[in-house]
């Protein structure tokens, strides 16, 4: 090979490098192990993480423990699916590019909203794109945001308005609900969007349809983050008058992953979609009339318009987005449907159940579908750390992200979390809680112990 | 030319949602095990949804032919040769989604106390570390998503610095051959793009530089480049085009879309970038699953680190006698703020970190040996064929780990389009070099074979070019009307953006 390059050796083709920014010196790496010790290393590394299959997980915060059924994982391993690029080239990309259009059917399904794109990063990046949109619709650069949305997706909104340089208004919640005069008073003539998640933080259902008005009264744009898993029982955020449905995919097909990779989804009315980011497939025919399917109106796209593209994005999550496919297909219509009332019954009985312990309030009484919010009467991470010791994730304290509900503990229901188990929070939760309060009241500090794990 | 269908092409495509049938159904649900209380009582009557939304009803078997046939109608990486320049087509190692695949990872939650959390978040530091040496710069944020939201978390830190010195600065310069993120993220970060031109040997032209730097004096926020460049090609200058911008206040920023060309051999912060992301997809394995996901941590200067996204994954030294401890660190008073949920895309680095630690030093240097070996071997093959006369190699000298052809010969000559060769080449089962991309050459093929690819399937990607060069001298129609074996031929994009149709129109 070297001769047929003309060179001696491949230290003369880095010699286009100047030589004072060579390396000059192996990296300070370790050096390269084998297979077996590569799996030791890592399953070492894995067995020092609490997980839900160690612990019984009641943690939501937008990212929950449900069952992905088997054919996800062996449809999602396929080469064919794992290893292409972006389909550039549809002749040979059919199979993702039909993915990508039949996802776009399902989303667009599941929000009532006309058009769906094949998907974004994640659900906060989701919320802050949207908003880039807003920006770009109607020429405002002011946000009205609840905070019912995810604190995650206001700290990001936060952070790309920095660059694009907007205002962000925080309207504060009500009995565990936007308030709604709060909004309204908020919204103004040079409002770009409103922006609310139905079920909000808390787990609140919000009635998306009356909040909004006031974004419709001043020519705002309604966008609306949702949680995929509660669209087979609650009304579709496009039939409240959204003009944009986002939200965090994680929930269908999509394992937890300390986070991520996940997927973003995002619906739009029709006249949105020549602003709309990330990839859209659409179907065509080839020259002998065969169906097929390619990506569409790339002209909004940053390889195609560069500087005057609607948004940056290039790689997303299109295994992820195919992995919700499948997962969306698995249950069907109706398993659909019928999984969105388990939630909600299964839910009704866990709220019932912890509000009849001692030591445990509702945070709030609103409707919910999946997840709801209750009180302490004792600090919430000593509670949580004495939960963990029996082997359960209790919840996600809200003191992390609300300073106004430090004793708040959210607590997510998913079909893997039986009757039983609730049971067992609810005893475990009142032992725990009644343990602190004396552990606070003999003065005998014995918090939450303060060792590391591992 | 008229072909038999090929048994694929005879099967016309149905979605998932024309394969639904009433009644039929995959998934068995748990019991309630609790009261079946009618959702009404549950939830305010306006709030719920009328119908089912109309997913398909399909039963198990019945899905899983379905997906596998439109897998069989993707070409990927596991089947053949995928030199898309810029996009790092390497071998994605098996034992990577194993690992990801322990429950340890996959079912971790992200909101886990960190101290329930300590391998993942020990992973999570490791592979900071790792991309710390790697790049030549002491922090590294793992946030970002994706390689353009390293870029946009890259100008957001440049603004921030600047914000900081009580500085505000408007223009970003980025070279006419930048990948089109790099504007399109200028523009999000409230930026405007000056492009900069390329001298004769391919690299950044830097009288013109001087003139952009002095026509917006005080103005200009940070500098993008890619080095090696979206040419393949190392910019010798890159030395003095540092200091030209640093003299000026700016940041430098490295798109690492071309990191797998130095991995070992020279490192961005050594060339005086400020900031760098690193696509975890490209040089380090991550499966691109057809268009995501993929991650792109960020790796910067000391000036830099205070502005750093939130949380950091930091490491601890324990008073108590015990090991060191991994945590997140939120209380960063300078920091730009979060980019996305949770702490990014966990999943990524897994793969990404057990690359590392297979191959390790002298493996990441090797990988970039090879894949510049790679690149200059196919395109001496290229050039010594007939190639060499109707697709010149654009800027004429030793490469890195890409090329980039000028097919403008080829068209004149011939006929052909770079698409026609592009098209042509899938009949010889190959993927396509990227194409028209940098727009700064015509009929722009830009190829890059990647250190996974052995002699034998370089020389079969030449012959294929050389054969069908030869049969366009004889008949240009057949590359024209080209292909003639994939799934579909040439489709109708212009029809998908005038008229689009991105859903399925579903009935009762």
């Amino acid at each position: 090979m070297l001769a047929a390059i003309g060179v001696d050796s491949t230290a003369e083709l880095f010699e286009q490098i100047p030589e004072p920014l060579r390396l000059g010196r192996p990296l300070d790496l370790p050096a390269g192990l084998s297979e077996t010790e590569v799996y030791e290393r890592l399953a070492e590394l894995a067995a020092r993480n609490a997980d839900a299959e160690s612990q019984v997980c009641f943690v939501g915060a937008g990212m929950y423990d449900h069952y992905v059924p088997a054919i996800v994982d062996a449809i999602t391993s396929r080469s064919e699916f794992l290893t292409p690029y972006t389909p550039y080239q549809p002749e040979i990309s059919q199979g993702g590019l039909q993915v990508m259009f039949e996802f776009q059917t399902a989303m667009s399904e599941l929000t009532g909203l006309p058009v769906s794109n094949a998907g974004l990063y994640e659900g906060p990046s989701s919320v802050a794109s949207a908003a880039y949109l807003a920006i770009g619709a109607t020429g405002r650069r002011r946000f009205v945001v609840s905070r019912g949305v995810h604190p995650h997706s206001r700290e990001t909104l936060a952070t790309y308005s920095a660059g694009y340089g907007s205002e962000v208004v925080e309207v504060g919640l009500e009995g565990g609900l936007t308030d709604a005069a709060a909004l309204a008073g908020a919204v103004d003539g040079e409002t770009a969007a409103v922006i609310l998640q139905s079920p909000n933080f808390l787990g609140g259902v919000e009635d998306v349809a009356a909040l909004g008005a006031a974004a419709k009264e001043h020519g705002a744009l309604l966008i609306v983050a949702c949680d995929p898993m509660t669209l087979g029982i609650l009304k579709p955020p496009g039939e409240s008058g959204a003009d944009i449905a986002l939200g965090e995919g994680q929930p269908l097909g999509n394992r937890l992953d300390f986070g991520g990779p996940s997927f973003g989804f995002f619906c739009a009315t029709e006249d949105l979609i020549r602003r709309m980011p990330g990839r859209i497939a659409g179907e065509t025919e080839d020259v002998d009339g065969r169906r097929g399917f390619v990506l569409a109106l790339q002209t909004r796209e940053q390889h195609i318009r560069r500087e005057k593209a609607t948004n940056n994005i290039c790689t997303a999550q299109a295994l992820n987005a195919l992995g919700a496919m499948v997962h969306l297909a698995w249950l069907g219509r109706h398993g659909f449907r019928e999984l969105g009332e388990l939630l909600a019954r299964r839910t009704a009985y866990a709220r019932e159940r912890l509000a009849a312990v001692e030591g445990v309030q509702l945070l709030h009484e609103a409707p919910v579908v999946r997840e709801f919010a209750v009180r302490l009467d004792a600090p919430v991470e000593a509670v949580l750390e004495r939960c963990a010791e029996r082997g359960i994730a209790a919840g996600y304290p809200l003191g992390r992200d609300y300073a106004e509900y430090d004793d708040g503990l959210l607590i997510a229901i998913t079909e893997r979390r039986t009757r039983a188990q609730i049971d067992e929070l609810a005893e475990v939760l009142e032992a725990s809680v009644a343990a602190e309060r004396g552990a606070k009241r003999s003065h005998s500090d014995t918090n939450a112990p303060q060792g590391v794990a591992g | 030319m008229t072909l038999i269908e090929t048994p694929m092409q005879r099967e016309r495509a149905q979605t998932i949602f024309e394969k639904s049938k009433p009644g039929r159904r995959a998934a068995v649900l748990p019991d309630a095990e609790v009261p079946e209380t009618p959702l009404e009582e549950l939830i305010p009557a306006e709030l719920l949804r009328a119908e089912a939304p109309r997913l398909p009803e399909i039963a198990e078997p019945e899905i899983v032919r379905h997906y596998n046939r439109l897998s069989r109608r993707n070409f990927d990486l596991d089947s053949g040769f995928y030199p898309l320049g810029s996009c790092t087509m390497k071998h994605n190692p098996r034992l990577n989604e194993r690992v990801a695949a322990l429950p340890g990872h996959a079912r971790l939650h992200p909101a886990q106390d960190p101290r329930r959390a300590q391998g993942a978040l020990e992973l999570m530091w490791l592979l900071q570390e790792s991309l710390s040496e790697i790049c030549g710069l002491p922090h590294v944020s793992l946030q970002p998503s994706a390689g353009s939201h390293g870029e946009l978390a890259g100008l957001l830190l440049t603004r921030a610095y600047h914000a900081d010195r009580g500085e505000e600065r408007n223009k970003v310069l980025a070279p006419d051959t930048s990948h089109g993120t790099n504007p399109a993220s200028v523009t999000m970060a409230g930026y405007e793009t000056v492009k900069v031109a390329t001298n004769e040997r391919g690299g950044v032209e830097i009288d013109d530089l001087r003139a952009k730097l002095a026509e917006h004096a005080g103005d200009v926020a940070c500098l993008m480049l890619t080095n090696p460049n979206t040419l393949g090609l190392f910019d010798e200058n890159i030395a003095e085009i540092a200091s030209l911008i640093h003299a000026e206040g700016g940041t430098l920023y490295y798109d690492g879309a071309n990191l797998n060309a130095v991995m070992g051999q020279s490192r961005p912060g050594d060339m005086g970038f400020d900031i760098v992301h690193v696509n975890l997809h490209k040089s380090f394995s991550q499966p691109h699953g057809g268009g995501g996901p993929g991650a792109g941590p960020i790796a910067v200067s000391e000036r830099i680190a205070p502005f750093l996204p939130r949380p950091q994954v930091v490491r601890r030294e324990a008073d108590n006698g015990h090991g060191p401890s991994f945590d997140l660190d939120f209380e960063r008073p300078k920091s730009i703020g979060r980019l996305r949920g949770f702490q990014g895309n966990f999943g990524v680095f897994v793969r990404s970190y057990t690359y590392i630690l297979s191959l390790g030093a002298d493996g990441l240097a090797e990988a970039s040996e090879t894949a510049v070996l790679n690149a200059n071997y196919l395109k001496a093959r290229l050039a010594a064929g007939r190639a060499g006369e109707r697709l010149p190699v654009a800027f004429d000298r030793h490469c890195m780990h890409e090329f980039v052809l000028s097919g403008k010969p080829m068209k004149d000559s011939l006929g052909l389009a770079t698409l026609d060769l592009a098209k042509r080449l899938l009949d010889f089962g190959f993927h396509p070099p990227t194409v028209y991309f940098p727009l700064l050459v015509d009929e722009a093929l830009m190829v890059e074979p990647t250190e996974t690819e052995t002699k034998e399937s370089l020389d079969a990607f030449a012959d294929a070019v050389e054969e069908i060069l030869a049969e366009a001298e004889e008949d240009p129609e057949l590359a024209k009307n080209a292909p003639y074996t994939t799934p579909v031929r040439r489709l109708d994009e212009v029809r998908a953006t005038r008229r689009p149709l991105v859903r399925q129109p579903l009935g009762d």
